[in-house]
């Protein structure tokens, strides 16, 4: 019998990852990892991990991978690149690494049409720090400092920044995903193989967001989180293609 | 081999690509932007990297990104900037990746002015950034040093797997000098820590993060015996009319030009003075200093600063011999004959009978 779901080539094997249970991240990396092997690029890979929950994903990838100071990863991923072309360079980052502390990085590198892609994973919250206020929180929602609910008119509002990057020319490919079940992992899993190609391609920047679960800072069970995702987040972050600019697709 | 004559800022740039700099990244401020300008003219046609950065904070992890890779790499600003680059700085000392830095100071603290200064020794030579770490300084007090030091700077990264800091000023910058380069370097260094992709290896990673606090503490005494290395093999300083000297003065950079022509002046009115001028500010000539102790009873140190060098020559001397301080911060460039006037002052002192 052969297995249906072997253990991805690019993920270490005998480790055990710190990821709370529920948590959206090990879903993500597995599916990179996979992408990855499919596409034959774990060998000339170097990812670019965040300061945030994911700060240990060298621990658990199983092919190069470099740490980012919180919120330099697209410059960290641009001195790679453009150092070694033929390197297949991505980055993996929060939604406080990507959307807060390095939303320049972020706004420059895709206006620069880096030929990098953007693993950009958005829970709502900071999640390592403990549950403070992302850019990425929805309005009401409670976190330890925002402790009555984001009020839009003290706090801000939502940050939507895939969707501001997605109007840039040198931005290729833009998606919004969840991992939300079965049929949102999977086409998470089909938005970080078009990505992907489109570095390989030589055609320039890509971004995925993935709407993952928070169980821990969302004081949900991890099944009411994954329904949360569903039915309150995608509320505010619709999923889809949000630019898709692959000659042939436009 | 000819003579060009060059400015600093552009001896900075061509002594880098000369020593097989393939990338570049930086931000524009003045007093420096010649340097990203030249960059910008000769990289390309080299098909090597230039990119003008969003930020002094994305050059940097640019750099370090670059720097990773096994590439020769720099970057280059001036003081508000190269405050911004601390951070990344700290990274590259933690992630143990060379590269170079030039910090082309100008009058400060904050946005400060855009003439020369000594301002930033402090955060060159105490690591600037957070953490536990070094950087090795050079400080050129000519055109040409720029050349050779920039050149020499890129070794000295490679050697020890460190970011290095070249801190130069506005003036040096600025001044056209008749230069002779060092030749382009034949075949770079092999760097086998380098992120290449795996291959048919095992995977490898690049990271500062050390949650295990006896690693961490094993990792910083590491970095120490490094910098214990470093001490001990890449001192540099130039000894100026020391031998019959009986009043030396400690200088670098433009002070120690201009403190060159004050002693040349003093010493026609029959002043025995003469200079040790640090070209390493970290590590700094403390042996050297110490050693002159045992016949030198009065130093006397320039900087275009309220005294910062200062502490690094009080601790060199350990209170065996007088230091006179005289200082211009802010953008203020001395003249030979003000520091003429204080070598002098304090040499009659010394050997005037006191009443
Ligand atoms: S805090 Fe949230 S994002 Fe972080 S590991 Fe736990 S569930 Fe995942």
């Amino acid at each position: 019998m052969k297995l249906k779901n072997a253990w991805p080539k690019y993920y270490k094997k005998g480790v055990v990852t710190h990821y709370c249970p529920g948590c959206g991240h090990g879903i993500v990396h597995r599916i990179v990892a996979e992408v990855l092997e499919e596409l034959d690029l774990g060998k000339r890979a170097i990812g670019v991990n965040p300061a945030g929950c994911a700060v240990l994903a060298y621990l658990y990838f199983d092919f190069d991978v470099i740490e980012s100071a919180h919120g330099r990863g697209t410059a960290i991923a641009t001195g790679i690149k453009r150092s070694r072309p033929d390197l297949f360079v991505f980055t993996y980052q929060g939604d406080g690494d990507l959307s807060a502390i390095g939303t320049a990085e972020t706004i420059h590198s895709a206006n620069r049409g880096e030929n990098i892609c953007v693993i950009f994973i958005n829970n709502a919250v900071y999640g390592m720090t403990g549950g403070q206020l992302a850019p990425t929180t929805l309005i009401d929602m409670k976190t330890t400092t925002t402790p009555l609910g984001r009020d839009p008119k003290y706090d801000g509002y939502p940050l939507h920044i895939t969707d501001v990057v997605a109007q840039f020319p040198g931005v290729v490919y833009a998606e919004r995903v969840a991992v939300d079940g079965p049929a949102g992992i999977r086409k998470t899993k089909k938005a970080i193989t078009n990505a992907f190609k489109t570095q390989v391609e030589g055609l320039g920047y890509s971004i995925i967001e993935v709407l993952s679960p928070c169980p821990t800072n969302w004081k949900l069970s991890p099944v009411d989180s994954f329904k949360w995702v569903t039915e309150v987040m995608m509320k505010e972050f619709p999923t889809g293609v949000l630019t898709d600019k692959r000659p042939g697709k436009e | 081999m000819s003579k060009i004559f060059i400015s600093g800022n552009h001896a900075f740039a061509e002594a880098a690509l000369r020593a097989g700099c393939q990338c570049y990244f930086g931000y524009p401020i003045t007093p420096q932007n010649e340097l990203g300008e030249y960059m910008a003219d000769h990289m390309r046609k080299l098909d090597r990297v230039f990119i003008q950065s969003e930020s002094e904070t994305a050059a940097i992890n640019m750099v370090i990104g670059s720097a990773a890779t096994g590439a020769r790499v720099m970057t280059s600003s001036s003081s508000p900037g190269v405050s911004l680059k601390q951070e990344g700085i700290s990274f590259l000392a933690g992630f143990e990746l060379p590269a170079v830095i030039v910090n082309v100071m100008r009058g400060g603290p904050g946005l400060g002015n855009i003439a020369p200064s000594q301002g930033d020794y402090f955060q060159a030579t105490r690591g600037g950034g957070h953490g536990d770490y070094r950087t090795p300084v050079f400080a050129p007090a000519s055109v040409q040093e720029i050349a050779d030091l920039t050149y020499h700077a890129f070794d000295v990264a490679d050697r020890y797997r460190t970011p290095v800091m070249m801190l130069s000023d506005g003036m040096m910058g600025q001044m056209k000098e008749p230069v002779v380069f060092p030749e382009p370097i034949g075949k770079l260094p092999d760097k086998e820590w380098a992120l290449k992709g795996r291959g048919d290896g095992p995977s490898r990673y690049i990271c500062s993060l050390i949650l295990d606090v006896v690693e961490m503490e094993r990792h910083n005494w590491k970095l120490v015996r490094k910098y214990d290395e470093i001490e001990k093999n890449e001192i540099l300083y130039e000894e100026y009319m020391l031998d019959d000297a009986e009043i030396v003065v400690i200088a670098y950079g433009t002070t120690a030009r201009i403190a060159k022509g004050a002693i040349k002046r003093v010493r026609k009115d029959g002043v025995r003075a003469g200079m040790l001028r640090p070209i390493t500010l970290w590590p700094f000539p403390k042996k050297a200093l110490a050693d002159l102790c045992a016949r030198i009873r009065q130093f006397v140190v320039f900087e275009m600063s309220t005294g910062q060098m200062l502490e690094d020559v009080q601790i060199a001397l350990a209170g065996r011999a007088d230091i006179v301080f005289h200082g211009r911060p802010g953008g203020v460039v001395p003249m030979p004959v003000e520091f003429a006037r204080i070598i002098y002052r304090e040499y009659q002192k010394m050997t005037k009978p006191q009443i």
